[in-house]
């Protein structure tokens, strides 16, 4: 008799699981799936797109509800598990239908983290997580001109590119002066800023939002100075929390995620966790790769081979047309003993920075043209010892013999 | 007409060669080519590198244009009045020895004549010297001694009928290309001829050789005594010769044997292995038909003149001179050399091989017709500028060269010239190292602009003829000298054109000789201006009974010397006055390269003259640089001072010897000047200064920061302790150094160009800084610096100034250097893994692909994000459909 296999969550990282999963065995488990949103798999990078209306959202379905039919895995779309009970191995829906499991699989991600500041439930405030936020947002779009994005991280970024592309008047308000500081320096920063300007953006930073003013909807920002910014939609971009509800519930070990071990076990040597709810060796995840990562390594775990997760460098990207950027590993090069290799071509705006530490490449910034990116990343991944081509390694694999 | 063929002879060496210009006057700017003159006996139709790049030097990019005085442009007649004025009154008021010329070899016999009728005849003394003093004085002055004239014996035509070719002291395949290259035909088409080097250095001239000889320096007088020796122990002396033709052959070979008797000590004493030596010996005894080359490694000498006459010494003993294929045949360095010589533009010679006895001086006179005539010899060269720095002579002027560059002790020379009272320079070049010292400059008109006649080597007279307008207010030569003179109030200078010139200087080469001159140019009664224009090269001298001229002389064993026999000297050998010693323990040689010439005034215009070598440089024998590597720089030095220059590690020399080319000057480099370390010691007959000999140390310069700059336009690289400028095409190149590292802030404010735009690399820890400037899209200027000389190569980057734009890959690569070693991926598609469109397509076809999961197997596109899996669907489409 085959094992019962629950997940609850068909995000991302779940999705590429059960894809690897059921590609490495394919009998092993009976499979019964739970996703809060109503609707299959689909890739959540790709919301910025749609929200810009680039991609259109059937594009960016992966995983339909005729895949999990195709595959012979019972799926439930549309259907929040909210209680784990650990002595009976059963997972409990909001409508109280019980589900058993012999394996469970967390993937519940991540939430939005909403700054709680007086106004933040106002109508008109969103985040930007899901398919439901960006229906939010286009109408929004529709109806209104003026939005405010608090957050220049990636997502806020993004969001923002989306609502101009919509039509509407946009302010990224951010807490520092610096956009995208925990991938960008200030060189390229101000390069990104001069680039999105250029493109509409309008910026109000650093500011600090104190609170959200409307009556029956939101009206406008107040900033900590009392001076106000008009806008008829908020998106809140201000970062992620891990989703940890049901483990805590379940009284699973967690901290800032679920804590699991390298082979993606949590305390409960039954339950498993993937994706952007887990906490690994003290970290948490926000990033596709090592989600994949995580996903394809907890595969083969319950496919019964040896495999474990190991941290890797990630790089990042910025899904906003026309902008290519590159961040990687330590991109401020501040750390002793550090040294940088900085190239910038004033004039198209295009910069590299490469951070070296004992003749390796330990972290990267690029902005306009990420041309060798991927070849500078394997460095940084690989640790290799470059001292021997430094000078020309900032300008890619075609000037260095590695 | 658009096009026209002028024929010319070429501006630089004492080779001579004839040249076909072709101008064509159809482009808005004068465009010509140059080719060898096919019918011209001295190259018969070849030309060197310099030669045939000639036409790349005559735009007037760096030309002086107008008359200046104290700095400021004057028209001409305010120049001239100034000069005839101020030279008037220094001679009333300190007399006629007080002023002095100092002319050149690059000056046509026509200014040269003008020159030496003026000062000889008109203002009345002698203190007329030529650069020519630096080259080959010696050889004149032991052609006298020897024959009794200053009479080169050979014509070119004899290295062809030769057996053995003696080069001593030459490196000719760099300093006289095209008499090497007859001599590499010779050795090919009779393989049996033998070549044998003399020579310190293992020249590019020793490729050809059967043999080379690298002699300690100076020790030729030696080598020459032990050859005497050795003719006569065999019985190779042409003994009815010295009988019936010389005098002086016993005291000859006395002095020879009592110095240089035994073989064994000679080839010690020379630095020679004793086999080496005894088999070029054997050589001279077996061939009759022997020519000894020799140039400035024997002249630029404290024993010059017994060097060149041990040489001659040889060829009389074995009567080896007056017939073909034998001769000891002195080559010269400058394209006019010869024809100063001819008409008496040295300090120690009166007019047309004539001296200061009185019977010339009275012959002279009368033939001038001149108000005064100089009765002594003047000051030579060296003696010169002492006395200008001593306040002996009072004013100065220098025409068409540049002794602060060029003579010996030559920051002495500097200041000699700073401290005259009055220092008139013409040269068509705006800034020379000497110009710009200069009081009051004289534009001149130069190769191309002019015309006149050039004596080379083999006493062959050619013209040089006008085939372009020059600048102006520029004018030749004998038009300011003769305007100069009119102005002092002198007659006798009332020249319209060259050809008037040069039919009085022939006529004063005939003047009441009977045959006893050996310099003499007939001409038919009836010379005009069109057979000026006619003239077809010929050796002088030229008879009534020769009007083809006279290619080999001697033929008949009669000499110039009052009893009509050539003269054995007694030559007791000399080592150079300057010897090493413990703070100074080299000897410092210098000398010439192949593609430049002289100081670099023409040369420094043509881009493709710098290829073969673009920075001044030392080389140093492996054993005496210790650690120093290859390209560094170093700072040779001796009491008179310090050249900082690149190490060039070479067994080229030997070890204790370092050699440095003479060309460089502070116009192409911030110190590169040798001549200032070689001590002002001369001849004591010819006054021709040691240049081959100095002593000095070296040590590494400390150089922190290497680097090169390429510009669109020169730049001020003041910011650099070293410089040295290399002309490119479309650019110019700096290569730059600092012994500490320069604010690279700082220096990008300095150098960037107007309205242009910077692409920049710092990487502080490695040193290493480049940065680009971009105006209009076009690269205008490069600058790349590093810890160590080894950088990119310039070339890519000089590439890089012909482009109209630079598209991005080519931008991108500006501060690497060259153009990517990878392959163009083409647009990236699959950011997080950097996968290109060119890669996918190639693998889509390579590998067979019919999926986007395929495509992800095989290049990782698509497998992270997904966010291209749309344009894979496209691109798969497109390319399988």
């Amino acid at each position: 008799m085959r094992k019962k296999l629950v997940q609850i969550g068909a995000g991302m990282a779940g999705m590429r699981f059960l894809e690897k999963l059921i590609e490495q065995a394919p009998d092993c488990y009976d499979i019964e799936v739970f996703g809060k949103e109503p609707w299959g798999g689909y890739n959540r990078i790709m919301l910025s797109p749609v929200l810009a209306g680039e991609k259109q959202l059937p594009e960016i379905m992966t995983h339909p509800p005729a895949w999990f039919e195709e595959h012979h895995i019972t799926f439930h779309p549309g259907v929040e598990i909210v209680a784990i009970d650990r002595d009976r191995k059963v997972v409990r829906a909001a409508d109280g239908s019980e589900t058993p499991y012999d394996v469970l699989v967390i993937a519940t991600g991540s939430n939005p983290f909403i700054i709680p500041v007086p106004g933040h439930d106002l109508p008109g405030v969103v985040s930007f997580r899901d398919i439901r936020d960006v229906d939010i947002m286009i109408e929004a779009a529709g109806k209104h001109p003026r939005a405010a994005v608090i957050g220049g991280g990636l997502l806020g970024l993004e969001a923002a590119y989306g609502l101009i592309r919509r039509g509407m008047e946009v302010t990224v308000v951010h807490l520092m002066d610096i956009l995208l500081e925990r991938q960008l320096d200030r060189t390229a920063a101000d390069l990104l800023r001069r680039d999105l300007e250029a493109k509409g953006f309008k910026f109000a930073m650093p500011r600090q939002t104190a609170r959200i003013v409307g009556e029956e909807r939101v009206e406008a920002i107040e900033f900590a100075d009392g001076e106000r910014l008009p806008a008829d939609l908020v998106v809140m971009a201000v970062g992620i929390r891990p989703n940890t509800t049901l483990g805590q519930q379940a009284g699973l070990t967690v901290n800032r995620g679920i804590v699991v071990d390298d082979q993606m076990r949590t305390s409960d040597p039954d339950i498993y966790a993937v994706g952007e709810c887990v906490e690994f060796d003290g970290q948490t995840f926000g990033l596709v790769a090592p989600l994949y990562e995580q996903a394809e390594v907890l595969a083969k775990v319950l496919a019964g081979e040896d495999a474990h997760y190991q941290i890797s460098e990630t790089a990042t990207m910025l899904k906003v047309t026309g902008i290519d950027l590159f961040s990687a590993g330590d991109y401020l090069g501040e750390a002793e003993g550090s040294e940088v290799i900085q190239w910038q071509d004033h004039q198209q705006g295009h910069y590299r920075k490469l951070v070296l530490k004992d003749g390796r490449i330990s972290g990267s910034v690029m902005y306009g043209d990420t041309h060798d990116s991927h070849f500078i990343f394997d460095l940084i991944k690989s640790k290799r010892d470059i001292s021997h081509c430094r000078p020309n390694i900032v300008f890619g694999q075609g000037y260095c013999d590695l | 007409m658009t096009t026209e063929t002028i024929k010319t002879t070429c501006p630089y060496c004492g080779v001579g060669c004839g040249m076909e210009i072709t101008v064509d006057h159809r482009l808005g700017e004068i465009a010509v080519a140059v080719q060898g003159d096919k019918q011209h006996p001295a190259n018969y139709g070849r030309l060197c590198v310099k030669g045939s790049s000639a036409g790349e030097t005559i735009d007037f990019y760096g030309r002086l244009t107008t008359p200046m005085i104290n700095g400021q442009a004057v028209d001409i007649d305010t120049a001239l009045d100034h000069v005839a004025e101020r030279f008037r009154a220094i001679i009333e008021e300190h007399g006629p020895d007080c002023v002095a010329f100092y002319v050149s070899g690059q000056l046509l016999t026509e200014d040269y004549y003008v020159a030496n009728k003026l000062m000889k005849g008109y203002i009345g003394s002698a203190n007329i010297d030529t650069n020519s003093r630096l080259c080959m004085s010696s050889a004149v002055a032991g052609y006298k001694r020897a024959f009794g004239s200053d009479t080169v014996p050979c014509s070119y035509e004899d290295l062809e009928l030769a057996d053995l070719i003696v080069l001593v002291g030459s490196n000719t395949a760099w300093a006289h290309p095209i008499v090497y290259q007859r001599i590499a035909a010779v050795k090919k088409a009779r393989p049996e001829m033998k070549v044998v080097v003399i020579d310190p250095r293992r020249t590019a001239t020793c490729d050809l050789a059967d043999l080379h000889l690298p002699i300690a320096p100076g020790m030729d007088a030696l080598l020459y005594n032990g050859l005497l020796v050795a003719l006569a122990d065999v019985g190779k002396l042409d003994q009815a010769f010295i009988d019936n033709h010389t005098e002086g052959f016993d005291a000859a070979l006395a002095k020879a044997r009592e110095t240089a008797g035994d073989l064994d000590s000679v080839a010690q004493r020379c630095g020679l292995e004793r086999n080496a030596l005894a088999q070029f010996y054997q050589w001279v005894i077996d061939t009759d038909r022997t020519v000894t080359l020799y140039s400035q490694g024997i002249n630029q000498s404290t024993s010059g003149v017994d060097k060149s006459n041990a040489i001659i010494n040889t060829h009389l003993a074995t009567g080896r001179i007056g017939k073909p294929g034998t001769g000891p045949f002195s080559i010269t360095g400058q394209p006019n050399a010869m024809g100063g010589r001819e008409v008496g533009g040295l300090a120690n010679m009166l007019a047309a091989h004539m001296d200061f006895d009185e019977a010339s001086i009275d012959r002279v006179q009368r033939f001038w017709n001149s108000p005064t005539i100089a009765r002594a010899p003047g000051k030579k060269a060296v003696d010169m500028f002492r006395a200008l720095h001593d306040g002996e002579i009072k004013a100065i002027w220098i025409m068409n060269t540049n002794p602060v560059d060029s003579m010996p002790d030559a920051d002495f020379v500097r200041e000699a010239i700073e401290k005259a009272e009055l220092a008139v320079v013409s040269d068509c070049m705006a800034s020379t190292d000497t110009t710009v010292v200069a009081d009051v400059v004289l534009p001149a008109l130069t190769w191309g602009e002019i015309d006149g006649v050039v004596t080379n080597s083999d006493r062959t007279i050619s013209r040089q003829r006008k085939f372009m307008e020059g600048p102006e207010l520029a004018r030749p030569d004998w038009w300011w000298i003769s305007q100069v003179a009119r102005r002092m109030g002198f007659d006798g200078f009332d020249y319209d054109h060259p050809w008037q010139i040069f039919r009085e200087y022939a006529a004063q080469t005939c003047f009441e000789n009977d045959g006893s001159r050996d310099l003499m140019i007939h001409l038919p009664e009836d010379f005009d201006q069109d057979a000026y224009d006619a003239w077809i090269p010929k050796p002088w001298p030229i008879t009534p009974e020769r009007p083809e001229g006279t290619p080999r002389m001697f033929t008949n064993g009669r000499f110039f010397t009052p009893s009509g026999r050539a003269r054995f000297i007694a030559i007791e050998p000399r080592a150079p006055q300057n010897q090493p010693t413990e703070q100074y323990p080299f000897r410092l040689n210098t000398g010439r390269l192949r593609d430049q010439w002289h100081t670099m005034t023409r040369t420094g215009k043509a881009a493709r003259l710098f290829s073969h070598r673009g920075e001044p440089f030392v080389s140093i024998h492996p054993n005496d640089a210790g650690d120093l590597k290859n390209g560094e720089l170093v700072r040779v030095f001796n009491d008179r001072g310090e050249i900082v220059v690149r190490a060039e590690i070479t067994d080229t020399v030997r070890p204790g010897q370092l050699f440095v080319p003479m060309h460089w000057t502070e116009q192409f480099a911030s110190n590169p000047r040798v001549d200032k370390l070689v001590p002002p010691y001369t001849d004591p007959i010819s006054g021709q200064p040691e240049l081959k000999h100095a002593v000095s140390n070296f040590e590494r310069w400390g150089a922190r920061q290497y680097g090169f700059l390429l510009s669109r336009e020169e730049v001020d690289v003041s910011a650099f302790g070293y410089w040295a400028k290399i002309l490119g095409k479309h650019f110019v190149r700096y290569e730059v150094a600092n012994r500490e590292e320069t604010d690279f802030d700082a220096l990008l404010e300095q150098l960037a160009p107007e309205g242009g735009t910077l692409i920049e690399l710092r990487d502080p820890a490695a040193g290493i800084w480049r940065a680009a400037w971009l105006v209009d899209g076009r690269l205008s200027r490069v600058l790349f610096l590093g810890p160590s000389p080894d950088l990119p190569t310039r070339q890519w980057l000089g590439e890089r100034f012909a482009d109209l734009e630079l598209e991005g890959a080519t931008r991108r690569s500006l501060l690497a250097g060259q153009a990517s070693g990878a392959k163009d991926v083409g647009p990236i598609i699959c950011t997080c893994f950097g996968v290109g469109l060119n890669t996918i397509v190639e693998a889509i076809h390579e590998q067979k692909l019919t999926s986007v999961e395929e495509i992800g197997k095989a290049l990782r596109a698509g497998t992270n994000c997904g966010s291209c899996i749309p344009e894979l669907t496209e691109i798969l489409a497109r390319e399988i459909g």
